[in-house]
């Protein structure tokens, strides 16, 4: 069980949750990661960071690494980001003034905080502002609970997202992470 | 003119967006990369003639330094400029301290610093009499950043952007005066252009 796996043993990099992001991200030529770190991306961010494919760092803002990956790929280089849920509801008017109207393929990957087993009452109330955002724009977005489903659900979102030049939010639900608990 | 309290900013000529705008583009010879920030900024950008290298940002105030700075990770051989407002600058302080880290060889910021929110009635920004944004710039780690001093230093301080130098940053002093132009308010056509621009995609 991948929810198990902060508790257990680690399991081989390209089998768990975070080497498969790792692995559909090279796959499709997404070089770079700017990120707001999550305690829940902690595997994933320092394995970006130890492969030398990617650009990766940490921005100030999580607007400000949709600023940059939006640069990077009107320049012709591919990017995503990394967030948490209370980093997304950061990103209503950059989503609706930039990604959106200029359509940008904008990959975004949101580690799930606020539901199944939250213990600070703020992450519950904004990660209930996340969907409701996103629907309000129609953008696309997934909910990834099973390990079984990650890649399929990854690498065919980069994939349309590119294609149809529309962002894209996947968000990493405690189910498939573990999440965060006390 | 109430504005600029003692800093090295008080020895500035105050100058005017679109003279300054004009003077940039001018000087650029290899199909260098420019992004406008929102309002003015890209205003008056975009009244000195539009370039296909020239991106509008038409909302997300206080993004222009970082989709500069993605133009720059993503094409390193290109010269990149980007222009952006005091009052923008100071929604994503932030951003310096990202690009100081990083340190792009190609990247150059222009901060147009008037000192108020021109666009929604001139209101003053915080700071306008105390902060310097050049000092911020320092202190974020961006070392090459200065105000510049007249138009000729302006151009100065342009001409040795162009040259891979590390990242810089230069301030100058402006007046109130509205943008002197509307961009196209078209979003696709605006990216599409600048992807053209950018040598990375081709017209149907």
């Amino acid at each position: 069980m991948a929810a198990a796996e902060a508790q257990t043993t680690p399991q081989a990099p390209n089998k768990s949750w975070h080497g498969v992001v790792l692995e559909t991200l090279k796959r499709n030529d997404i070089r770079l990661v700017p990120y707001v770190p999550d305690r829940v991306l902690t595997n994933l961010i320092k394995n970006i960071h130890a492969d030398p494919f990617f650009t990766t760092f940490p921005t100030a803002r999580e607007e400000e690494a949709v600023g940059i990956v939006s640069g990077a790929w009107m320049a012709g280089m591919r990017g995503a980001v990394l967030m948490q849920t209370s980093g997304f509801a950061t990103l209503a008017n950059v989503l609706a003034s930039l990604a959106v109207p200029y359509q940008i393929p904008l990959i975004m990957f949101v580690s799930e905080r606020g539901t199944l087993g939250e213990f600070n009452y703020g992450q519950s109330l904004v990660c209930r502002t996340m969907r409701p955002v996103l629907d309000s724009l129609a953008m696309e977005h997934h909910t990834v609970t099973r390990l079984d489903e990650l890649e399929f659900i990854v690498d065919r979102s980069i994939k349309q997202a590119i294609t149809t030049q529309a962002p894209v939010a996947l968000i990493l639900s405690p189910l498939l992470t573990g999440g965060k608990v006390l | 003119m109430s504005k600029q309290a003692n800093t090295s900013a008080r020895n500035t000529k105050i100058m005017n967006r679109f003279d300054l705008t004009s003077r940039l583009v001018a000087k650029l010879k290899h199909e260098e990369a420019v992004v406008g920030g929102i309002g003015n900024t890209n205003f008056d950008l975009w009244a000195t003639g539009h370039r296909p290298q020239n991106f509008y940002m038409l909302g997300s105030m206080g993004l222009a330094f970082p989709i500069a700075l993605g133009v720059a990770l993503a094409q390193p051989k290109r010269r990149v400029f980007a222009l952006e407002g005091d009052g923008s600058l100071l929604m994503q302080l932030g951003c310096l301290s990202t690009i100081a880290t990083l340190a792009p060889e190609n990247l150059c910021m222009v901060v147009m610093d008037n000192g108020v929110y021109q666009i929604t009635g001139a209101q003053p920004i915080p700071g306008s009499a105390t902060a310097d944004i050049v000092a911020i710039a320092i202190g974020s780690g961006l070392t090459n950043s200065s105000w510049a001093a007249d138009e000729e230093d302006f151009e100065r301080l342009i001409e040795q952007s162009l040259s891979p130098s590390g990242p810089t940053l230069i301030g100058v002093r402006i007046d109130d005066k509205p943008g002197t132009g509307q961009t196209r308010r078209d979003p696709v056509q605006l990216r599409e252009s600048f992807m053209r621009g950018m040598g990375i995609r081709q017209g149907l």
